[in-house]
């Protein structure tokens, strides 16, 4: 299913004009900063499709800089987010792009922080929902609807039963889960979307896993808290 | 969710003895491990946000970046109080309200998507003017909304609900066909009649193209939502009246899927076709990006 509860559909709350070009816009870019930890100190995006013939009407690029800013889908200051993002000493690069095969509303973000990279690429499917599919070169498939945690390891036997011991640990629930690897031994990712956010202490505890190189938390569920590490 | 289809909606509505609105109350909770107190306190905050854009969105006269629109809920309202209305005042109401959520949304001003921003007047046009005309307490108007997000559930996830997928038929469409169910619930017509006015209303928009002038979610975007909310209240009429959707509505939406899967680019939200490349659309667009570029 890809739309999941009763507040996709009526909801969300959100500054206008368009749910999939502006409220899901602002979500692709809170879900793409939660990817890379924390506010990205340059960020390039590549609109693609309906985003790039019609950013400029629907405020998209406002609201894609107010989520890499960290702001709700509601939240008034979305249309003076370019100062916003030069106050906060954010640098950014909008261009359209066209590629074959697309979802019509898609945008991939390449976020640098220091040495920290992330390329998120998501589409806005519809009424301010959103999918993401793509996190550095691993192909993903998450909505950003519950709390998600990416968890970057290496591609090794038992280490899922260690990851999902600690969910047990913490007496949290796994409402969908997937692993990509890029090869046999070689690097891979874990998508896990919880019911509830999952406390800090437990975090850590993942991030502490052998073979675990990073983990970050999507919490577009919180206005306010949440886990950043950058 | 323990329905994915329509059909299966009637089911459990039968068996359990509930309205569509209840058992979504149940399904979200759920779903989610709130409390039902919780779900249904999360909703009466969007209907408190509904009403409030009605109420900002008639009274004032907005005007958008672009300047294309703008007043046109005034006017409706002005013209309501000035004389005979062909429509009724009842139905022209709504359709003064729905054109005013659509004006504060085409400002940047805060609305519900009901799916969608494109359509977010259309389902308060139709409660809120129905709650003034019937004296429904927001209680019901929020077990309303309820049973109109368990018909867009399933036409979400069945078909589309974004322009940009399926056409304006996937967003202008669906919340018709919510609206209407909705308000034969509120009315107290059964889940079986509830779910014909879906069908009902959604025959009457396939095939709607996505094709706003330079891609604002203006022209004719919010003219769509007044008519939008005059049909669902024409669907709803039927349906309580005891007209069937003679295919069922689960059938309707799979017709949406396919015609909004065939529908050519330049008709999905593109503002590469339709009303936006005629002499006028392209004319606007031309004065609107040189005033931006300027």
């Amino acid at each position: 299913m890809r739309f999941k509860d009763v507040f996709s559909i009526i909801g969300p709350s959100m500054v206008g004009p368009s749910s999939s070009h502006t409220a899901g816009a602002v979500r692709l870019g809170r879900t793409a900063r939660h990817v890379l930890g924390g506010l990205p100190e340059h960020a390039e995006i590549l609109l693609y499709g309906s985003f790039a013939t019609t950013y400029r009407g629907h405020g998209t690029d406002l609201a894609i800089i107010a989520g890499l800013l960290n702001y709700d889908t509601d939240d008034m200051r979305i249309r003076d987010a370019f100062e916003k993002a030069k106050d906060a000493g954010m640098e950014v690069q909008l261009r359209t792009a066209q590629k074959a095969g697309m979802h019509p509303n898609t945008a991939t973000f390449i976020l640098r922080r220091g040495e920290q990279k992330a390329i998120v690429t998501g589409c806005s499917i519809g009424g301010g929902n959103i999918e993401i599919v793509g996190v550095d070169d691993f192909d993903v498939k998450f909505t950003a609807i519950y709390p998600t945690l990416l968890i970057f390891h290496a591609d090794r036997r038992g280490i899922l039963a260690e990851l999902t011991d600690i969910f047990k640990h913490a007496d949290a629930n796994i409402g969908f889960m997937e692993v990509d690897r890029k090869s046999r031994s070689g690097d891979a990712l874990t998508v896990i979307e919880s019911d509830e956010v999952l406390r800090t202490e437990f975090i850590d505890q993942i991030a502490e896993i052998p073979d675990v190189y990073k983990v970050r938390v999507i919490n577009l569920t919180s206005k306010g808290d949440i886990y950043e590490v950058l | 969710m323990r329905f994915s289809n329509l059909e299966q909606l009637i089911q459990l509505c039968v068996k359990e003895s509930v309205t569509i609105g209840q058992l979504m109350i149940t399904e979200q909770s759920a779903e989610t491990g709130k409390s039902t107190e919780l779900v249904l306190e999360q909703m009466a905050a969007y209907y408190d946000i509904m009403k409030e854009a009605v109420y900002k969105g008639i009274d004032s006269e907005l005007k958008t970046r672009s300047g294309l629109t703008g007043g046109d809920a005034k006017r409706v309202r002005a013209y309501m109080h000035n004389g005979a209305v062909s429509l009724g005042t009842e139905a022209c109401s709504a359709m003064a309200y729905a054109l005013a959520v659509s004006e504060i949304n085409a400002s940047m001003g805060r609305i519900i998507a009901t799916p969608t921003a494109g359509s977010c007047g259309i389902i308060p046009g139709v409660f809120v003017s129905s709650q003034e005309r019937f004296g429904w307490s927001d209680e019901h108007m929020v077990h309303g909304l309820f049973s109109a997000g368990a018909i867009g559930y399933v036409i979400a996830n069945n078909s589309f609900v974004s322009g940009a997928e399926g056409g304006c038929q996937a967003e202008i469409g669906s919340a018709i066909g919510m609206a209407a169910g909705a308000l034969v619930e509120l009315r107290g017509g059964t889940p079986v009649e509830a779910v014909h006015a879906v069908g009902l209303a959604l025959k009457n928009s396939l095939g709607l193209i996505c094709d706003p002038v330079g891609g604002l979610v203006e022209v004719p975007c919010i003219v769509r939502n007044g008519f939008g909310a005059v049909t669902a209240m024409a669907a709803a009429d039927m349906a309580l009246a005891g007209v069937k959707s003679v295919i069922p509505s689960d059938e309707v939406i799979e017709v949406m899927l396919e015609v909004g899967s065939a529908m050519p680019e330049k008709h999905r939200e593109t503002a590469m076709g339709g009303l936006a490349q005629t002499p006028t659309g392209k004319k606007m667009m031309k004065e609107l990006y040189d005033k931006e570029e300027s």
